[in-house]
Parts: structure tokens; C-alpha cells; sequence
């Protein structure tokens, strides 16, 4: 019998800006996410393991904020598809 | 009352005399920001390079600027930002309010400043004749922002 849960991928994009942008050296992407993945804390999980660059941006809570739908979140926000999530530093306009 | 998110100078005395017209208010206060001269290192600057959230930034000045003029039943605001690269002296960011009365212009404007400053999502990239780099957030805004609670 096929798992037909495990199946279900939910597409979202991802976009970074500034410092984080430039520690990670891509400002959009595109991906299809496992069903395993419900929050944005998952979802920073999951880019951990992409390496040291990703390790090291996505360590320290300080150094970065979230927002999804343009709107700024804590890490425990749920994730749905077709969500535009993005991680950059905390704001320095004005 | 729109937004104004833009890569080119503006000029807040003009804007202002125009919305007047539109207006019976018995006060306006403006707030601009430059471009300052030295970094936070007291290094000498040449100019500063700003980058933002296209859409959301549009989104968080529009509610920064509802909740003002709901708090303080404003006649009108109009707020700008820039972005790109801008040097030294040259005006960053804009805002107008307009009011029945100086109190309630001065306050919403004090506000306006104090949650863009945490809320609207701009970077700061200071550049000077040696290096560049991305300029820190401080407490010091956040705390600003928690007075008007």
C-alpha cells in the first residue's frame, strides 16, 4: 500500500534580504516542502542542513527575522502552501 | 495619504504646501531624516546604501499610518522612504502630518518615526572610502517603539 500522505508537497518561496542575503548568496527560491514541515522552525531546520553558510546565518535567533505573507512572525508561525516566506536581519531603516 | 517608497529625492517643503491646500488643519509637523557624515565607528561616510522588502514595506508603512491616524484622528500623513544608494546630506526618509491641533501633530509624527524604525523592513549598508558593511539594529529602537503601548 503507497503512503499517500508522505506524497502531499506544499510549494512555497523563500526570500532573503540583506546581510542574510549576502551570507547565504541567493535572494529567492523556490521549494517543495515534505508534509513533515508545519512551521517556520521546521522550515529553518530543513536549511540548516544545507551547509556551514546556512548553519551559521540560521544559528543565532539575533541575527535574523521572519516574515511570512509579508507580515513578521515568531518561528513557531504555521506554514501553508503557496505561503511567501522570507528571513532577513532585524530593520535598520528610517 | 498613500505610501511612497522610491529611489528619488523629494522635496517635504513642497509636499507639504501642497497638501495644505487640501486641508483645514490648525497643524503639521514634518520629520526628516539625512544621510549623516560619520558611521557609528566615527568613520568618515561616503554614502549609504538602502535595501527593502518590495510589497512589504508598502504593506507595513500603510499600517503604521492607519494606526496614527485612527489613535489621533489625523486630517492626513504622508509618509516617504528611499531606497538605493544615497549620500552624505541627502534626505532619507519623510513624514507630514497634518491635525486639528499641535499635540496630536506632534505625537502621531513621534509614533509614525518610532514604528518604522522597527516595523518597516529597510537595511542600511554604510559605505566609506575603506569597507562597507551592513549597519547593526539597536535595542535602543525597540525600546522607543514599547513607549507608546
Amino acid at each position: 500500500m503507497q503512503n499517500k500522505k508522505s506524497k502531499i508537497k506544499m510549494k512555497v518561496k523563500l526570500f532573503y534580504f540583506a546581510k542574510v542575503r549576502e551570507a547565504i548568496g541567493i535572494d529567492r527560491e523556490e521549494l517543495d516542502l515534505e508534509s513533515d514541515i508545519k512551521t517556520v522552525s521546521d522550515l529553518i531546520e530543513l536549511l540548516k542542513g544545507r551547509g556551514s553558510h546556512w548553519q551559521d546565518m540560521f544559528s543565532m535567533s539575533t541575527t535574523f527575522r521572519m516574515a511570512v505573507n509579508q507580515e513578521m512572525v515568531e518561528a513557531t508561525h504555521k506554514i501553508s502552501a503557496n505561503d511567501e516566506v522570507a528571513f532577513f536581519p532585524p530593520i535598520t531603516g528610517g | 495619504m498613500p505610501v511612497h517608497v522610491q529611489e528619488e529625492a523629494f522635496d517635504l517643503q513642497s509636499i507639504t504646501q501642497t497638501l495644505k491646500k487640501l486641508h483645514n488643519s490648525g497643524a503639521s509637523v514634518t520629520f526628516e531624516g539625512y544621510v549623516r557624515d560619520f558611521d557609528l565607528q566615527n568613520e568618515s561616510l561616503d554614502a549609504l546604501e538602502l535595501e527593502h522588502y518590495p510589497g512589504m514595506t508598502e504593506k507595513a508603512l500603510l499600517e503604521i499610518e492607519t494606526l496614527a491616524i485612527k489613535r489621533w484622528h489625523l486630517d492626513d500623513v504622508y509618509i516617504v522612504h528611499r531606497y538605493g544608494k544615497l549620500k552624505v546630506g541627502e534626505p532619507i526618509v519623510g513624514i507630514v502630518v497634518f491635525a486639528k491641533h499641535r499635540k496630536e501633530a506632534f505625537e502621531a509624527c513621534h509614533f509614525i518615526i518610532d514604528f518604522l524604525k522597527t516595523d518597516a523592513p529597510f537595511w542600511k549598508k554604510e559605505i566609506t572610502s575603506q569597507k562597507s558593511y551592513w549597519v547593526d539594529a539597536k535595542t535602543m529602537d525597540d525600546n522607543e517603539k514599547k513607549k507608546w503601548n
